[in-house]
């Protein structure tokens, strides 16, 4: 292991990425995200990889789509208005069942939106990334550190399951700058997947990546292969964190920059005698249904806490099937809910009075 | 007599689906012999866009991969990049390139992106039976274009290798046609040249083929040839409209 250093978020999920043996990065420019590219531009060329601008975000996803058809560990990053230019090539790369990662730093939205911190790219990620039956799978780190660890878990999982996988941070974890401890480097292994479209050398027959069936029974039985898959995933990839669940009389359910300020809230609430716990999902998808519905069997309250008008709420309601009440705090449009409103939202919820 | 010569070994004996008349088959035919001749079959990575020619995947014999609409290039950009040993090339229409990957064709050219695009030009939209296409001539009749092509509110055709040709990044940008003997030898001549030079590291080469739908023009497949040379060529003039090999021959 190296020793510490204080990177900045995005510049930490670079370095990541080139310890996880990834040699190819294909991006274009956007705030908050933009140091990712940045830092890919000046280290890949020293690594012997692949750092190239594409001319949109389109473009970047479907040289994505092109590398990692040709078998190699492949990325790209962007922010939230990229992500929607993006969503045709996930679909493709979901279609096509190959292995890619894309990085989402968040702002706030829609349209143009803004440029501060936001978590309302919630339902594009998990539900709605592009057309089709599909999933990609969602990582959602809330440190710099658990950013750096996630990166190489990322493009194994994605390697393991032949899908995208996205990790969604945001604005503040991106740009924020903390004590890392990288991991051991890796050499890129670009050459054992056997399905890839890298020229067949006259040893085999020709490998086709494709997502196009115009069969109806053969297409329906390709995506429920691909859903049999996806029960896997959500039996043995679900990851959370618990913090103070076991005694809890409430307990917020957040992830990323919004469960650091929850985790606050909570130790504010402790210190006064409220019984506050915190669930934090790591997977958004897989969610983590399976700690959120244990938790529920003796857990009479749950708060929601992020940083949009409320999309995880549905799926922590969903996991725990409406057995208790599911209340929901959450600023959006880049403003970042302080330690102090959760903490007046938990005691207002716990009765009213401190 | 029996068949003479039977299909390059770089083709599939998967019988093509094209119309009557349709001259996709010779363009694929060209290819394949361009492959077969320069022996490497083995790292050719063919890249299938979307419209009638999207079934390409499953006629060449070498490693396939099909893109959306449009994004040929960028896929190609991709795996050429991930695959610098890998000859690497492009099969696109008129609307893939020209209309919805315009945004991607001139870029992968300006970035002198080492691959071989091959352009199948034929004024209309084939697999969705017979729309206007970036390309469908002034006047033209097609089913968006129900009283022929108004260039005053539906535009002018776009002509890519004139387009192509003041880019920077392009070694090769050439415009053929299939309708006889003579034009068949030289686009494959014309193709072979683009691989070629794709395995010399020279640039973006573009082998633009006017070619024909007899069945959205609504024509016999000889009539259809007549309807090239008489409406097409005019138009879009056969030629070599950038040639790095050429400028070099020169100098």
């Amino acid at each position: 292991m190296s020793e510490k250093v204080l990177m900045k978020g995005n510049e930490a999920i670079a370095e990541a990425a080139i310890a996880a043996g990834c040699r190819h990065f294909f991006g274009y420019p956007i705030t908050p995200q933009t140091e990712v590219a940045a830092y890919m531009s000046k280290r890949m060329p020293k690594v012997d990889g692949v750092y190239l601008q594409a001319e949109s975000e389109v473009a970047s996803i479907n040289m994505v789509l092109g590398a990692a058809a040709a078998g190699v560990r492949v990325m790209t990053s962007t922010s939230s208005p990229g992500v929607s230019l993006m969503s045709e090539g996930i679909s493709y790369i979901a279609g096509s069942d190959v292995p890619a990662l894309i990085i989402n730093v968040q702002r706030g939205g829609p349209g143009l939106g803004g440029i501060q911190p936001s978590q309302a790219d919630y339902y594009q990620a998990t539900k709605s990334t592009g057309h089709g039956d599909f999933h990609m799978m969602v990582l959602a780190p809330s440190t710099v550190q658990e950013t750096v660890d996630l990166v190489a878990k990322a493009f194994d999982l994605g390697d393991k399951y032949r899908m995208p996988v996205m990790i969604l941070s945001d604005g503040m974890l991106g740009q924020m700058m903390e004590p890392v401890q990288l991991p051991e480097p890796r050499e890129p292994d670009n050459d054992s997947k056997e399905w890839a479209a890298c020229g067949h050398q006259n040893k085999r027959k020709h490998n086709v990546v494709n997502s196009l069936y115009i069969d109806p029974a053969t297409l329906e039985g390709l995506v429920k292969d691909r859903f049999e898959r996806y029960a896997t995933i959500q039996k043995e990839e679900q990851m959370a964190e618990e913090y103070l669940v076991d005694d809890a009389d409430i307990v917020i359910v957040a992830y990323g920059a919004s469960a650091r300020v929850s985790r606050s809230a909570v130790d504010m609430a402790r210190k006064n005698g409220i019984k506050a716990g915190l669930i934090r999902p790591i997977t958004l998808w897989p969610f983590p249904k399976d700690v959120l519905a244990k938790a529920a069997e003796h857990v009479p309250k749950f708060l929601t806490v992020e940083m949009s008008m409320g999309q995880m709420v549905d799926d922590v309601r969903l996991a725990i099937e409406c057995s208790r009440p599911v209340e929901f705090y959450g600023r959006t449009g880049g403003v970042i809910p302080t330690p102090m409103e959760v903490y007046d939202r938990i005691v207002k919820i716990n009765g009213g009075e401190q | 007599m029996g068949i003479k010569g039977g299909r390059p070994h770089a083709m599939t004996d998967v019988p093509l689906h094209y119309c009557p008349g349709c001259t996709h088959g010779i363009v694929h035919r060209l290819v394949g012999e361009a492959i077969d001749e320069l022996g490497v079959e083995g790292r050719t990575v063919g890249v299938a866009s979307v419209g009638c020619s999207v079934f390409t995947y499953n006629y060449f014999n070498c490693d396939m991969v099909q893109a959306p609409h449009g994004r040929a290039p960028a896929v190609a950009t991709g795996i050429k990049r991930a695959r610098p040993d890998n000859v690497v090339f492009t099969y696109q229409g008129d609307g893939d390139l020209a209309a919805i990957g315009t945004g991607e064709t001139v870029h992968a050219a300006t970035r002198g992106e080492n691959i071989v695009v091959i352009f199948i030009n034929n004024a209309i939209y084939g697999m969705t039976g017979g729309q206007m296409a970036p390309t469908t001539l002034p006047g033209q009749i097609t089913q968006t274009t129900p009283y022929g092509r108004d260039t005053a509110t539906a535009g002018n055709p776009l002509r890519v290798c004139e387009l192509l040709s003041s880019v920077d990044g392009v070694a090769l940008a050439q415009r053929v046609t299939v309708d006889n003997v003579k034009h068949v030898r030289e686009a494959k001549k014309a193709i072979k040249k683009a691989f070629q030079y794709q395995m010399e590291g020279r640039g973006y080469c573009l082998i633009e083929v006017v070619s024909t739908c007899p069945t959205n023009w609504g024509l016999s497949p000889t009539d259809s040839l007549q309807w090239l040379r008489d409406n097409m060529l005019p138009y879009y003039p056969l030629g070599v409209y950038k040639d790095v090999g050429e400028k070099e021959a020169k100098e």
